[in-house]
């Protein structure tokens, strides 16, 4: 990646995500709402990016790694809960980034705590690998003991 | 169900939907990189070559609602819900998206478009948790 490349793919994201209404809480609350008056739009960001992915993506096979096939309890956790925060307030990750530019409190606020959640989850991680290590430490002891 | 005309913007939706998927397409195609935006954010804190690149990204990000400003008055974009919830919403939303390694960028755009069975499962999941959480927020709390 290059940094100016990327500043610009991040601004054309971006602008996509505003003119698709995406950094709207009540829009996507009101397409997440099926039983209140339901408003599709979000259904046609989804169509129009994943008609466009579809080709990109397979034309850059070659220059990506394999995707992960591994379906496991914490990609369906972390996926729920995800589903959960974004019902609750009506931000995704890129939205709620995107709405930092408008200085409103909440949306700061909610930034601030996606990013405490994200470090939150990286002190987990990094807990549960030192766990591991130790555990893996302690085998290799174990070996040369015997 | 009760369609929502009023508000349905099928052709601004369509056309931010293929923005998006063209900028996604296109950092694949040239960086070989998968632009989701909750492992950029991750990546804030991970300290590598890549790093730079991936601010960038952010702030793009961040200042493309400035410039659709320039051009069209946008109404500030505020969730209708109280402190707490903003909260816990947004722990939930860090928490969960890093535990399952993806949000509606990574697993719902780049994964699908790529045929991943893990991202299709992903997506699935948090499209069915969103949809209960407003159904009980809002019909049932």
């Amino acid at each position: 990646m290059r940094p100016l490349f990327s500043l610009f793919v991040g601004l054309a994201f971006g602008i996509g995500l505003c003119l698709s209404g995406m950094t709207m809480p009540s829009k996507v609350v009101g397409f997440l709402d099926l039983s209140g008056a339901w408003d599709p739009s979000l259904a046609f960001v989804m169509g129009g990016a994943i008609a466009v992915g579809l080709v990109l993506f397979r034309a850059a096979r070659p220059r990506l790694a394999p995707p992960s096939t591994r379906v496991d309890r914490s990609l369906a956790t972390g996926s729920i809960l995800f589903g959960i925060g974004w019902g609750l307030v009506g931000y995704c990750p890129g939205p709620a980034l995107a709405a930092i530019s408008s200085l409103e409190p909440k949306a700061l606020a909610f930034v601030a705590a996606m990013l405490l959640g994200t470090v939150l989850h990286r002190l987990v991680a990094a807990l549960r690998d030192g766990v591991a290590a130790f555990g893996r430490r302690g085998d290799t002891t174990a070996e040369a003991c015997a | 169900m009760v369609i929502d005309w009023q508000n349905f913007t099928p052709w601004a939706s369509l056309a931010g939907g293929i923005l998006i998927g063209l900028s996604a397409g296109l950092l694949a195609l040239r960086s070989g990189r998968i632009l989701g935006v909750s492992g950029f954010v991750s990546g804030l804190f991970d300290r590598d070559d890549e790093w730079l690149s991936r601010l960038m990204l952010l702030v793009g990000l961040v200042a493309a609602p400035l410039v659709v400003g320039l051009f069209s008055p946008l109404a500030a974009p505020i969730p209708d819900v109280g402190w707490p919830v903003v909260a816990a919403g947004g722990l939930l939303v860090g928490f969960g998206t890093r535990m399952a390694s993806g949000c509606t960028s990574g697993h719902g755009v780049c994964g699908l478009s790529r045929l991943s069975l893990r991202s299709a499962v992903a997506t699935g999941l948090f499209m069915a948790a969103a949809f209960v959480t407003v159904f009980i927020a809002r019909h049932l709390v």
